[in-house]
């Protein structure tokens, strides 16, 4: 390392200083005695940022070296750090002289357009003009009003800005993991049944990102007629593709081959207390096998593992519930305490488990009439759904960690 | 066999088309003759129409019915009421009630068409998604012409059991919409801010003039019993008509947006009926599968292109540069 010993005798390893890649002697003492010296000695990726970082500590050396290397050797890094240290002290005399004499202020358009075109390039990538000029395109339409939306009012532009803006909070902040995605056909009709909990309904819209994310199908979510009488919560559930669950609807997205969800729980489910999570309640009156049976298609049980602890329900207020006309009106550790950070929902882990179809082609569309059958079927979804649980909850082990 | 039509309420731009529109299919279709009756002189051109001035709300009508041995009554222009919620009552439900009166007299009345509305649906939070012709509505028939409209088909319903041997079609129309056609929805687009509620995008559907007249021709012409629906396919959301039409939505709040809507839209030199604001809150749609597989008839305009031909039609809104559509 003493680059001394080197130029008198060895050479030193290859790739290491040595006189061909070290300054010269003569080149030393023109720039001066000890900090020459030991910029020298330092392996040369140090010395570059150190000469950039402060470029006029060692006029010198700069001045001396340049003249020396045509003779010595072709350029290498050194000569490029020093090349920049240069060019960076030019600069910055010009911006010393330019600050002594100011001249006429203005706003520099063009540099800051250079600049927003450069900042454009870095975020979007190379192919940023025609990027920009889709969503310009984009937000044209959308405010000419040219768009479709079929006949519930399910808009696929905001379904696909929705889907986008939950992949955050679905993977890093709940951390899915999604199972069994295989057992949604990929194409037809199906109905998703789920258990529902959570206090507020997140969970749907967590299976319903799943659904589009990794089986590119969109979900149509069927919700209780409180969600279409509430204002802006109505206008954009429908707006994602949501409807109302009455049989009519159900009947209608499962005959032209839509993916309907289903929480038969209700409110029963979304609003009981922590005490009593992965409980599942009754499953309705069954109405959703009666749908799945007269449109024939497949009822997929899905079991929602995480949404329980996200609010834990602690307490209601039912009196106040009442009049406000809600169902319940729940208190959580954090809810009325922390105002509105007691509304972040806590970050368990989620598991999103889709079970085996059953099977309703079996029976004929008229077997929906048949009471009997629809208990039985709705008693072995609910059974599967609540064996499920119990088995990822197993697997997943502590709820948030 | 040579038939006589009797079309009521001529004096209203869509009934008038619909009588001139018989008037002029003349023997071809069978057609001997198109009475046209209202209490107003019409200010359309009725061409081959014999207008009779006379009101369906008195026993008049039946006499009308006997002298030109009428045997197809139309009746339309069960419309919202412009003027007075007391008025429009009255011509609505009473006269029905009497012209229904004055048909099961008749012997010679063998079909009786009516131009019934969707808002027989009513309009609610609680509605499907779309209603077809065997549902009942589930809320917003109370009051207004709702309720009127519910009455007319009912007391149609009572004449239907009376006199089986009547063939009976109801249409249950969306709004028409285009610029010569008095409806609701045309005078609500037309004002400069449209005041909407906050918070809801209803949707809604339109039927193109054209289908609206073809299907009456056809239900006096064919013999099609039973009820259908007739809107354009598809919906519109309210929110995409307002961008479409280049027109500010001015969103108030839900509570005491009727009363407010109107003074508004009053305030701008239009009207809108009082019960329109049930509509524009919740919207409907309807299913018009029946009226192409039973009825027969193939829509040629969608509730889209219906609009879109409605706004070519009429003056571009303020922010019509905005969407850059011509």
């Amino acid at each position: 390392m003493n680059d001394d010993r080197k130029t008198i005798g060895s050479g030193g390893t290859p790739g290491r200083g040595n006189r061909q890649t070290s300054p010269s002697a003569a080149a030393r003492s023109l720039a001066g005695s000890g900090p020459a010296k030991k910029s020298a000695a330092k392996p040369k990726k140090a010395a570059a940022p150190k000469k950039a970082a402060a470029p006029k500590q060692q006029p010198a050396a700069k001045k001396a070296a340049p003249r020396e290397k045509p003779r010595l050797r072709a350029v290498t890094d050194e000569d490029a750090a020093q090349a920049a240290a240069a060019a960076a002290e030019e600069a910055a005399r010009r911006t010393r002289t330019a600050g002594a004499a100011p001249q006429p202020a203005g706003i520099p358009i063009d540099e800051i357009l250079v600049a927003v075109v450069q900042a454009a390039q870095r975020v979007l990538g190379s192919d940023w003009e025609s990027r920009v000029a889709t969503l310009l395109a984009t937000v044209r339409k959308r405010l000419g009003g040219d768009y479709e939306v079929d006949e519930f009012g399910f808009d696929p532009e905001i379904a696909e800005v929705l889907t986008a803006a939950i992949e955050p909070i679905a993977e890093k902040w709940f951390r899915l993991e999604v199972r069994g995605i295989e057992n949604i056909p990929e194409d037809g009709g199906a109905l998703l049944v789920a258990n529902h909990s959570g206090t507020v309904p997140l969970d749907g819209l967590i299976t319903g990102y799943a659904v589009k994310k990794y089986a590119g199908r969109n979900l149509r979510p069927l919700g209780a007629d409180l969600v279409f009488s509430l204002p802006v919560v109505g206008q954009i559930a429908r707006k994602v593709g949501a409807t109302l669950a009455c049989q009519e609807d159900a009947e209608r997205l499962l005959t032209s081959g839509e993916l309907a969800g289903v929480w038969p729980e209700g409110f029963k489910g979304i609003g009981k207390p922590f005490a009593e999570r992965y409980k599942l309640q009754r499953f309705g009156r069954g109405g959703f096998v009666s749908s799945a049976m007269r449109a024939q298609v497949p009822i997929v049980p899905v079991s929602i593992v995480g949404a329980e602890e996200i609010y834990p329900l602690v307490g209601n207020v039912p009196s106040l519930a009442r009049l406000l006309g809600l169902p319940y009106l729940p208190i959580t550790p954090f809810f009325p305490l922390l105002g509105p950070l007691g509304l972040v929902p806590l970050p368990s882990k989620w598991i999103i488990e889709f079970g085996e179809p059953v099977r309703t082609d079996a029976y004929d569309p008229e077997a929906a009439d048949d009471p009997m059958l629809l208990f039985n079927v709705t008693d072995q979804v609910r059974e599967t759904i609540q064996q499920t649980l119990y088995k990822l909850l197993v697997d997943r082990g502590n709820a948030f960690f | 066999m040579s038939r006589v039509v009797l079309v009521t309420g001529v004096a209203g731009s869509f009934a008038s088309l619909v009588a001139r529109g018989l008037a002029e299919l003349g023997e071809d279709a069978g057609i001997d003759k198109v009475v046209g009756i209202d209490t107003i002189l019409p200010d359309a051109d009725l061409g081959g129409v014999k207008f009779v001035r006379a009101d369906i709300r008195t026993p008049v009508i039946g006499k009308v019915i006997a002298v030109e041995d009428v045997d197809t009554v139309v009746h339309l222009d069960v419309n919202p009421p412009q003027r007075g919620r007391a008025s429009g009552k009255e011509l609505n439900v009473i006269g029905t009630m009497q012209l229904l009166a004055a048909c099961q007299r008749s012997s010679t009345v063998g079909k009786l068409v009516l131009g019934s509305s969707a808002a027989v649906y009513g309009s609610s939070s609680r509605d499907p998604a779309m209603f077809s012709e065997s549902l009942l509505a589930r809320s917003g028939v109370r009051s207004g012409f709702p309720k009127d409209i519910v009455e007319v088909e009912s007391y149609v319903r009572g004449f239907a059991r009376r006199r089986p041997d009547v063939i009976i079609t109801t249409i249950r129309a969306a709004q028409v919409l285009h610029r010569d056609i008095d409806a609701p929805l045309r005078n609500y687009f037309s004002n400069p801010v449209l005041p909407s509620v906050l918070g809801f995008d209803p949707r809604l559907q339109f039927l193109s003039l054209d289908d609206a007249l073809a299907i009456f021709t056809q239900s006096v012409v064919h013999d099609r019993p039973g009820t259908f629906n007739a809107a354009g396919d598809g919906v519109v959301l309210l929110s995409q008509a307002a961008r479409r039409l280049g027109r500010p939505t001015l969103p108030l709040p839900p509570f005491g947006f009727a009363a407010a809507a109107r003074r508004f839209v009053r305030a701008m030199g239009s009207d809108i009926p009082p019960d329109l604001h049930r509509l524009l809150t919740f919207g409907r749609a309807i299913d018009t599968s029946a009226l192409r597989d039973i009825f027969g008839y193939e829509l040629t305009r969608t509730s889209q292109e219906t609009f879109d031909d409605f706004r070519r039609s009429i003056r571009p809104g303020i922010l019509a540069t905005l969407g850059g559509r011509t």
